[in-house]
Formats: structure tokens, C-alpha cells, sequence
């Protein structure tokens, strides 16, 4: 082995921490390895911001692998937000919000108890992974808990906020948005889960109640669904979501 | 006011100086998400020469909000330092750009100057500047600061160590202060961002710095960065409360969105200074600020982000802060799009604070959805060392697994400090030169801190 002056300072700190400490150095300099983990995390986070979500053949999964979809009779329609493409979606955050004509057009008045929808966010990766995983869990649960669903809706350039102009159009009393989150270096599909009572344009994000992280390694599916039904219980009960609605306090509400 | 500036025979016209300030401002993503930027390339020249010919003085007569509707504005007017700004009242925006640039812009008459400053001048001139005029002028502004270290020094560099974790966990927080301090970390501040935020959690981050701090000797200044009234509130309770955070925007409207006024700060500011804790001087302040603040909250009435922020500058002012530093790249690509818009706000937010009379530091970074990289990073980082900023953060490799974005690293200071032939502050060189950071980098000591 030939000495490239590389040294890893000790106490190894490594194990105490997922923060990149006690990091191989030469000089004051981050050794090479390091760096090139750290493009990598980079690269990784950055495809994910980057990847399209192929709508058509993701609610084609979804009827696959959900057969309960179409014992329900539950449709699966793709949509398209005012975002054209990437960098609009990044550099204005309200044609996210909002659905192109065309889409808005293939909404009809259905009203429900709950509309699910699903956008690639800033993660496509994140929903390709998690969301079909998820609902495998929640809609049996729904399903005997008496929840009657509208049309899944697959957005592609979507932000939280478009689940408002859904569930308008639907007419639904309750929207659930599952959606991917910021890429950070560590996990780049994370999924976010938003709810949200009387769904309609102008929401903000006070008037929803949230879960984050959902991933392998992170917070996984049963307990994700587990959270979800103990809120979209305590939602139906207060009729209401966002910061009054606090976790938890649905099983007290229920017994009580 | 109408303003006009001609162009081979095309008359641009300007309604007022926000309208002016709007379109003289390079582009930005947020301004043209705001809908204020300039609507081509020429206009935004135009506007420049329109500003570059506006007496200084216009901004004394003009408020870009109405004196009524906002307290930030009524700050701005009440604490402006006539005798102070006599010195450049006679000057346009464009004169003053070339008087800071000459011989007779020393250090010292730019500290001078600065209480005669309004926020709206030092934004008007940054916008005729270029990257080295930015450089060059902060460059000559000395801001020192003290509390238990001597911060802003010239020739010296600190930096916050920023030990967060996504679980506010004690032995993941202790493993990166050690790793940070041992690499020469934390001389402006030990400074955590919690993710809960209550007053038992705060109390606690606080009490696991402070022992570190006293168990080891290490001078410097705690922190946990919980909204300030959860701090005021751990501080009532005695929670060893060294500088006070909060984060900090250029309108009323956006401070009122981060839950704080101007009474609030002073309430805080006061209490944090009677407790007496600063041993080398008492500034106990800590705000941070960034561009797209205030549209983000749907608060910034017209106004280009560039001059949000500097007005941001006018409120940390008023408190004679230990701590300023604009968290550049954070807020997103909508706002500051790629690797080129945040470099130059970096260096414009650090240009701007220095003249205001600010301790500016800047946290270099950038999110995952923005286009930028190290790279980028690393220009900011080096330029900033360039033009003499405060301190900037230290991140265990730049990555913070609690907020999700890069920042810079403890090896990114050491190798600015060593580039550009720059020190730790005093007291903590001379702590790094003894006995204590051999006995901290001796095996369960992180285990040890966590336990007690």
C-alpha cells in the first residue's frame, strides 16, 4: 500500500451518529473515498428531484396490483398539473398547485368520502416505491371502517396544494395526497402523506395535518397507515384537519 | 415619483423606487416568481443607469411602505443618522458606488457612516456592484463582536458548530460537537437546531452544550435555535441561555408570520443581556435572515427580495447582534434558482450587512431541488474568505441529516484558514493550543457527555 497521508482522527466517532464525522482526511482535506460517497448521495438525491413519474404506467400497477380498486368500482385517472415540465415546477410553485384544463375537464362532481391522489413532488422515486405498498395496508382498513372512495388520481408535476383542486372538483369531503418529498443526501424516497377536510383551492398547509418520512428505513407502511386511519378517524369526527387536529387525540375522541 | 432612462431612442419608465430597485436587481427566481424582475435584459441595464443617476437622498423622502403600515419602515426612518449620512448625502446611488471603491472609503469612515445608512441605499448600491466590487468594499468593513470569544477580527475566520440530529439525540449530538471542536470547530457559536420545539427539549440541548462547554473550558457561546419566545420561556425556567435566536425578515408583515415584533426582540435581548453571562463582552443576539423570506410569506409588498433582506438588517441593527448570517440557498430554487443566483446573493447579503454595521456571517449551501453542488459551494466559501466574513458553519461533511441541505464542513474552514492565512478567534486559538483538546479526543468522552 503506498501512503497517501490519509488519516482518520480518533476517537472513530462513526458509530454514534448517522452524521458524516471522524471522515478519512488528507491534511485539512476530506480523503477521496469520502468525497466521491458524497457525490454519490448527491447524485442519487439530484435523479430522484429529476426522475419523471410515468403516470399511465403507474395507475396501470395500481389497478394490478389493487385489484380492491376494481371490486369498488374505483377508476384511476392520470392528470397533469399547469407545470409543464421540471424547471417550471420548480420555479413556480402554483401551476403545481393547479391542474391543466384538460385535466380539470375529466373531473366530474363525485361526491365521496375520501379522494386519494398521488404526485411524483420532488420525488417520483419516493412514490414509485412506497405508495402502492402503502395503500395495500389503508384500503382494507378503509374499506371496513366504511370510507367511500372517489377516483385515484395520478398527478405528474404535482404540489400538495393540487389535491385542494381535486377534491373541489370531486366534491370530496377528505383528500389524501401521497407525495415525494425534498431528496436529502440521506434517503432520496421519502413520501409525504397529506390530509386534508373539505379539500378545496386556497388550503394551506395549516389546514392539513401531515406525515413525513414514509420509506424503508424510515416510517414504515403498517405504522404510516396505522397514523393515517387513527387521523382521517379523528378527522371525520371533528370534521376538520390541520393544527386543531392534534395525533392522538382520536382515540380519546372515540371513547369518550 | 416617475423615473426615466432612454436607451437609442426607447423611453423606460420606472413608477417609484420600488419599482426601480425591482428591475435594477440581477436576476433572481423569486423576484421573477413575485412578478417584479425586469422584464428583459435591457431593462434591467436601463434601470440601472436610472439608479445610478437617483440622488441618495430620495430614499429619505421616499418609504417603500407607508410609515404607518409597517415597523420596520418607522425603524428605518427613526433611527436614520442624519449627521452620519451627511458625509455621502450629496452623492447619487452610481457616485456612491465610486466613492466606496476609493481611497477615501477607509474602514473606519465606513463604520462611521453606517447608522447614516438606510437599508434601501445599501441595497440600491449593491445592485450596481459587481462580484469583486462586493469583495473588495466588505473587505475594508472590520465588525467585531464579543460574548466569550472575540468574533470578526481581522485576519481571523470563526465558525458555528452545527451538531443537529433528526432525533434531537444526546449521543449523536455530542459525537459531532467533538468531532467538530477537535477539528477546530465552533468559535462563534455551539449552535443546535432543535427538532422539537418546546421548552423542556431546549432546556435540555442547552444543558448538554453548557456542560460540554464547562466540563471541557471551551470559550465560546451556546445556542439551541428554538423560536425565541420557547427560548425566553427555558431562560425563565434557568436554562443556561448564552446568545438568544431568531430568525429575522425586512417587513412586519413577515416578521409577524415568524410569531415575533420588534417589542419582542427587545424583551429578549434585555433579558439575555442581565443575565450576565458573556465574560469578554455582551452581545447576545443571534438572527438569521435570507433572501425570498418575505414572499414566501406573501409579505413582501412589491419589494425585490435583495432589498427585503437588507431591511431585514435594519431590524438585527437595532439589537447590536453577536451573530448575523443570511442561510443563503436554503429556501429553494423558486426563490434563488442555481448555483450562479446564490453566490452573488451570499456575497451581496454579506456586502450588505458589513455596511450596515453587521458581525455578517453566511451559512454556504444550497438544497437537493436547487442546481448547484460543492463546487458552487466552494466559490461562495472562498470568495467570502476573500471579502472577510465573520464565520460560516460547520456541518459533519457538510451534510445536516436533521434539516436535509448542505452546508460547508469543519474541513471546509480549516481549509479556508489555511488558504487564505486566516485564525480562529483569540480565545479559542489559544484553547486549541492546550491541554483540553487532547483530553476531549480520548476514547468515551461523547459517551461520557451524553451520560451526565
Amino acid at each position: 500500500m503506498t501512503d497517501t497521508g490519509v488519516k482518520r482522527a480518533a476517537p472513530n466517532l462513526r458509530s454514534l451518529t448517522a452524521a458524516r464525522v471522524s471522515l478519512p482526511m488528507s491534511g485539512h482535506s476530506i480523503a477521496t473515498s469520502e468525497v466521491l460517497e458524497f457525490q454519490l448521495a448527491h447524485a442519487q438525491a439530484r435523479d430522484a428531484v429529476h426522475a419523471a413519474l410515468d403516470t399511465e404506467a403507474f395507475a396501470r400497477r395500481l389497478r394490478d396490483e389493487l385489484p380492491m380498486l376494481a371490486e369498488q368500482g374505483v377508476e384511476v385517472l392520470t392528470l397533469r398539473s399547469c407545470a409543464v415540465d421540471r424547471a417550471r415546477y420548480l420555479r413556480h410553485p402554483q401551476r403545481g398547485r393547479s391542474l391543466d384544463a384538460a385535466s380539470a375537464a375529466v373531473l366530474k362532481s363525485m361526491p365521496c368520502d375520501l379522494a386519494i391522489t398521488i404526485a411524483d413532488g420532488l420525488s417520483a422515486l419516493a412514490v414509485e416505491r412506497n405508495a402502492v405498498p402503502l395503500l395495500a395496508v389503508l384500503l382494507p382498513r378503509m374499506a371496513k371502517d366504511g370510507w367511500t372512495m372517489g377516483p385515484v388520481t395520478v398527478v405528474q408535476q404535482g404540489r400538495v396544494g393540487v389535491c385542494d383542486a381535486i377534491g373541489e372538483r370531486l366534491g370530496a369531503r377528505c383528500s389524501l395526497i401521497l407525495i415525494g418529498e425534498r431528496p436529502g443526501l440521506s434517503a432520496a424516497d421519502s413520501m409525504g402523506a397529506y390530509l386534508t377536510w373539505q379539500p378545496r383551492v386556497g388550503r394551506t398547509d395549516a389546514d392539513r395535518n401531515c406525515l413525513s418520512n414514509i420509506r424503508s428505513g424510515g416510517l414504515n407502511v403498517e405504522e404510516a397507515a396505522e397514523r393515517l386511519m387513527g387521523l382521517m378517524k379523528t378527522a371525520r369526527t371533528m370534521k376538520l384537519t390541520g393544527v386543531a387536529l392534534k395525533e392522538g387525540a382520536g382515540a380519546s375522541l372515540l371513547e369518550g | 415619483m416617475l423615473l426615466r432612462q432612454s436607451i437609442n431612442g426607447v423611453t423606460y419608465r420606472f413608477d417609484g423606487l420600488k419599482e426601480l430597485l425591482a428591475k435594477a436587481t440581477a436576476a433572481r427566481s423569486g423576484d421573477e416568481l413575485a412578478g417584479v424582475a425586469a422584464q428583459s435584459a435591457v431593462e434591467r441595464v436601463a434601470a440601472r443607469m436610472a439608479l445610478a443617476d437617483l440622488p441618495l437622498k430620495a430614499f429619505v423622502e421616499e418609504p417603500l411602505i407607508p410609515y404607518a403600515e409597517d415597523e420596520v419602515t418607522r425603524l428605518i426612518f427613526d433611527r436614520h443618522d442624519a449627521p452620519a449620512f451627511a458625509l455621502v448625502s450629496h452623492l447619487t446611488v452610481g457616485g456612491f458606488r465610486d466613492w466606496l471603491l476609493s481611497e477615501y472609503a477607509t474602514g473606519h469612515t465606513l463604520c462611521a457612516l453606517a447608522p447614516g445608512l438606510m437599508p434601501e441605499m445599501v441595497a440600491a448600491v449593491s445592485k450596481l456592484m459587481r462580484v469583486q466590487d462586493l469583495v473588495a468594499v466588505a473587505r475594508k468593513i472590520e465588525v467585531v463582536r464579543r460574548f466569550r470569544t472575540t468574533v470578526g477580527l481581522r485576519g481571523r475566520l470563526s465558525t458555528r458548530l452545527q451538531p443537529n440530529h433528526p432525533t434531537d439525540d444526546p449521543l449523536g449530538i455530542a459525537a459531532a460537537m467533538v468531532d467538530g471542536l477537535l477539528l477546530g470547530s465552533g468559535d462563534a457559536v455551539i449552535g443546535i437546531n432543535p427538532v422539537a420545539d418546546d421548552v423542556a427539549s431546549t432546556g435540555r440541548l442547552l444543558r448538554l452544550i453548557d456542560m460540554v462547554r464547562t466540563r471541557y473550558a471551551i470559550p465560546t457561546q451556546s445556542c439551541v435555535l428554538a423560536h425565541i419566545t420557547t427560548q425566553m420561556a427555558a431562560m425563565k425556567q434557568g436554562a443556561p441561555v448564552d446568545l438568544v435566536f431568531q430568525s429575522i425578515a425586512g417587513t412586519e408583515k413577515a416578521n409577524t408570520s415568524f410569531g415575533i415584533n420588534l417589542g419582542i426582540l427587545k424583551e429578549a435581548n434585555e433579558a439575555a443581556r442581565a443575565l450576565r453571562r458573556g465574560t469578554v463582552g455582551e452581545n447576545v443576539m443571534y438572527f438569521e435572515t435570507g433572501q425570498g423570506s418575505a414572499l414566501s410569506a406573501n409579505a413582501h409588498h412589491g419589494i425585490d427580495q435583495q432589498t427585503c433582506e437588507v431591511r431585514a438588517y435594519a431590524v438585527a441593527r437595532a439589537f447590536d447582534p453577536m451573530l448575523v448570517n443570511t442561510v443563503v440557498g436554503f429556501i429553494g430554487p423558486e426563490y434563488l434558482y442555481d448555483g450562479k443566483q446564490i453566490l452573488r446573493a451570499g456575497l451581496e447579503d454579506h456586502f450588505c450587512g458589513k455596511l450596515m454595521g453587521l458581525p455578517m456571517g453566511c451559512d454556504v449551501c444550497y438544497t437537493n431541488h436547487a442546481e448547484a453542488d460543492q463546487d458552487d459551494m466552494d466559490s461562495l466559501l472562498t470568495l467570502l474568505g476573500a471579502a472577510g466574513v465573520n464565520y460560516i458553519m460547520g456541518v459533519p461533511g457538510a451534510d445536516d441529516i436533521m434539516l436535509q441541505y448542505q452546508s460547508t464542513s469543519f474541513q471546509d474552514a480549516l481549509y479556508l484558514r489555511e488558504t487564505l492565512g486566516l485564525r480562529p478567534a483569540p480565545e479559542f486559538e489559544a484553547w486549541l493550543a492546550g491541554d483540553m483538546p487532547r483530553q476531549l479526543g480520548t476514547p468515551m468522552q461523547v459517551q461520557g457527555i451524553a451520560a451526565s
